[in-house]
């Protein structure tokens, strides 16, 4: 069931579900993006339709409200922890002393990114409070793709139709906006706000200019192959990469004290990147994974080979976020395929030894 | 304190004893009633200077864990300043351990390391209170004399077990064993190494080496367990910082059989 909604319509429905729920949503924030004249398309809190930026992928996703970059965990004093309240404690979802639920309003891949957290907060170890706490109060507004944007390559991976965890869509048609509705309890807000109703079917990509191949199987010897070489010299560990990532989840705890004497404080789960310098530094300084490859190579095959053997589905979701933000034009499409040509290259020359061993 | 369900949240738990085996070792035997097994870890917490994961290197059920801590940064220097009767800040335990059951009835052997040995004390233990404990063969290296750690229990587990007690160096005049664990894996003298279980836990190029002499005896690749170790932030599956391939050392380890521990590469 849909129902088709004009400009007047979409104000009145995005204001009423402001009233209801805090609404996170793609905005653009103007000059904000990598070179000044350009603008960043981020998310944040709405309560108005004309701040969602519809036409164009967000640059950041929305993963900051479920994991956020910087999280209390617990304070201590002299004698005591107490677990953090504030943002991702009971009652306060996502913005301080707010307790309302969340819609948010998010595409396909991104849609298929929140499967990913959820297996590794929800699903991997001991359920984690704080992520469980966020996700409870979280609701999803598919925003639907009629065509794929840059580096997008969701239809290789799986990602171009939305699972069913959304309440309603919402994407721009010939009548104004389109809208299929769910969730059955919204229908009398929609009988007030649209021009018409009919059927709607959320527009997904089918087509993506860019393909990706993932490798079924990578033998071990790959992992120290030159395919892996190239980005010693030409990725520079920012971890923007990662950063950008909707199912990049990993976090270094740290400790803040408020005092000279460090009685009290606080500790914190900070955003990590496994591309940047101490990711995994142990004691007297020691670490793993010095050169970039080495990084590069711990991450492209953890998102289109490692995640798979443990969850038993690819992690990338193929937005294209990495390629839109790597400073040094690193293409992750493109060394997924290299990959993939190197395991042909391995299989082929391996053929007879492997029926051998089998 | 409040108990809590929240994973992240550590428990206040009181040192009992402080044993000082060197100047840089001490094991802080701390107050703990739940279920614990070797070779599993807690985190203790030091706030504001963060947390460090350590083994258990004892067990009194019901009652006590050591933990036998070697200094060496930020957290372990501040555990240091603890005394009997002040408190620690835990969170455990976690990882998979031993399954001691394993090693009790056949022939089995250990190759331990500095504080490698920690977490196979309790095994060690175990294994002298098995029906054979001629059967199990028990190596332990340390860097030097001074460097002896458990040295009550090394003298006990003489009588029971096959032990060997080996230093990497000694000044001149040292009565003892010279040379690298490895030096006597070949000479252990197992009836039927191809159903002999082995542990090997250490720094990586010593598991290494150990490994491929256990191997070269004849041992079975699926017989021989380790134990790594990883940065950990978490201990929970959760910060990702342990991660290996598909596996997680917090969760799936540290102990790993070596048919898996040999596909993983950092
Ligand atoms: C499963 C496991 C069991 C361990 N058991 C023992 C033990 O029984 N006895 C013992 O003395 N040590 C043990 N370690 C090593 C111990 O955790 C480190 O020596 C300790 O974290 C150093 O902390 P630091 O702040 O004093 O050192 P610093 O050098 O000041 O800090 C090192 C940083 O690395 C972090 N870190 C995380 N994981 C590790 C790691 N594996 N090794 C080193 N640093 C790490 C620390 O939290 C800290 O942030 C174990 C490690 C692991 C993973
Ligand atoms: S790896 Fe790149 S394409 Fe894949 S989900 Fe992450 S940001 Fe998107
Ligand atoms: S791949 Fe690009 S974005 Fe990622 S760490 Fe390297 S330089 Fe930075
Ligand atoms: S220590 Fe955090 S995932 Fe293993």
């Amino acid at each position: 069931m849909g129902y088709v909604l004009d400009g007047e319509g979409l104000d009145g429905l995005v204001r009423e579900l402001a009233r209801d729920y805090l609404v996170f949503a793609p905005v653009r924030k103007v000059g904000a993006g990598r070179f000044t004249d350009v603008d960043q398309v981020i998310y944040d809190f709405v309560d108005d339709a004309s701040q969602i930026e519809l036409d164009v992928k967000s640059d950041y996703s929305f993963k900051e409200l479920l994991t956020p970059l910087s999280q209390t965990l617990f304070y201590y004093t002299e004698d005591q922890v107490r677990e953090a309240g504030g943002i991702g404690a009971a009652g306060d979802p996502a913005r301080e002393g707010d307790a309302r639920d969340v819609l948010v309003l998010m595409r396909a891949c991104d849609l298929h990114g929140v499967k990913r957290l959820d297996a590794m907060y929800l699903h991997n170890g001991p359920e984690d409070s704080f992520y469980r706490r966020i996700r409870d109060r979280v609701h999803f507004v598919l925003l639907g793709c009629p065509q794929t944007f840059e580096h997008c390559f969701c239809v290789d991976m799986g990602s171009n139709v939305a699972p069913d965890n959304w309440e309603f869509s919402l994407e721009r048609s010939d009548e104004g906006y389109a809208c299929a509705v769910a969730n059955e309890s919204l229908r009398p807000l929609f009988e007030r706000y649209a021009t018409a109703s009919r059927d709607v079917v959320p527009a997904h990509v089918t087509q993506n200019e860019v393909h990706v191949r993932v490798p079924k199987t990578v033998p071990l010897e790959l992992r120290t192959s030159p395919v892996w070489d190239e980005y010693n010299h030409r990725c520079i560990g920012c971890g923007r990469c990662t950063l950008v990532c909707p199912t990049c989840t990993c976090f270094t705890m740290q400790d803040v004290a408020y005092t000279e004497n460090g009685r009290v404080g606080e500790r914190r789960r900070v955003q990590a990147s496994c591309m940047i310098d101490g990711y995994s530094t142990v004691a007297g300084g020691a670490s793993y994974r010095k050169q970039h490859g080495e990084r590069m190579r711990f991450k492209v095959l953890h998102k289109v080979y490692d995640f798979r053997q443990r969850f038993g589905y690819d992690m990338c979701v193929g937005c294209g976020r990495c390629d839109d933000v790597c400073p040094e034009y690193i293409s992750f499409a493109a060394c997924v395929n290299k990959l993939s040509d190197a395991v042909d290259e391995w299989d082929a020359q391996h053929e007879g030894s492997v029926a051998r061993d089998a | 304190m409040m108990p809590s369900n929240n994973p992240y949240i550590p428990f206040s738990s009181k040192v009992l004893e402080v044993i000082k085996h060197t100047e840089k070792e001490y094991t802080f035997r701390m107050a703990f009633e739940g279920e614990v097994r070797p070779g599993q870890f807690f985190e203790v917490s030091v706030p504001k200077y963060g947390e460090a994961p350590i083994s258990v290197s004892g067990i009194v059920p019901g009652e006590s864990v050591d933990l036998t801590i070697r200094r060496v940064g930020v957290v372990t220097n501040e555990v240091f300043e603890a005394y009997e009767g002040e408190n620690l800040l835990l969170r455990g335990p976690y990882g998979n351990g031993f399954e001691v059951e394993r090693y009790l009835d056949g022939e089995c052997v250990v190759v331990a390391g500095g504080t490698g040995v920690s977490p196979v004390r309790g095994v060690v233990e175990a294994l002298a209170a098995s029906a054979t404990p001629q059967d199990k063969h028990v190596i332990v290296g340390f860097r030097s004399p001074n460097d002896l750690l458990f040295r009550d229990d090394l003298a006990r587990w003489e009588n029971l077990v096959d032990l060997i007690l080996t230093v990497d160096g000694a000044p001149e005049g040292y009565q003892g064993n010279v040379g690298l664990v490895t030096k006597y894996i070949p000479d252990l003298p197992l009836r039927d190494p191809s159903t002999a279980q082995a542990i090997v836990v250490g720094p990586p190029p010593m598991m290494r080496f150990s490994v491929k002499g256990l191997l070269e005896l004849g041992l079975a690749e699926e017989n021989i367990w380790v134990s790594q170790e990883r940065k950990m932030c978490c201990g929970l599956g959760k910060c990702g910082h342990c991660r290996i391939g598909e596996k997680y050392v917090c969760l799936d380890g540290p102990v790993f059989n070596y048919t898996q521990s040999k596909q993983l590469l950092d």
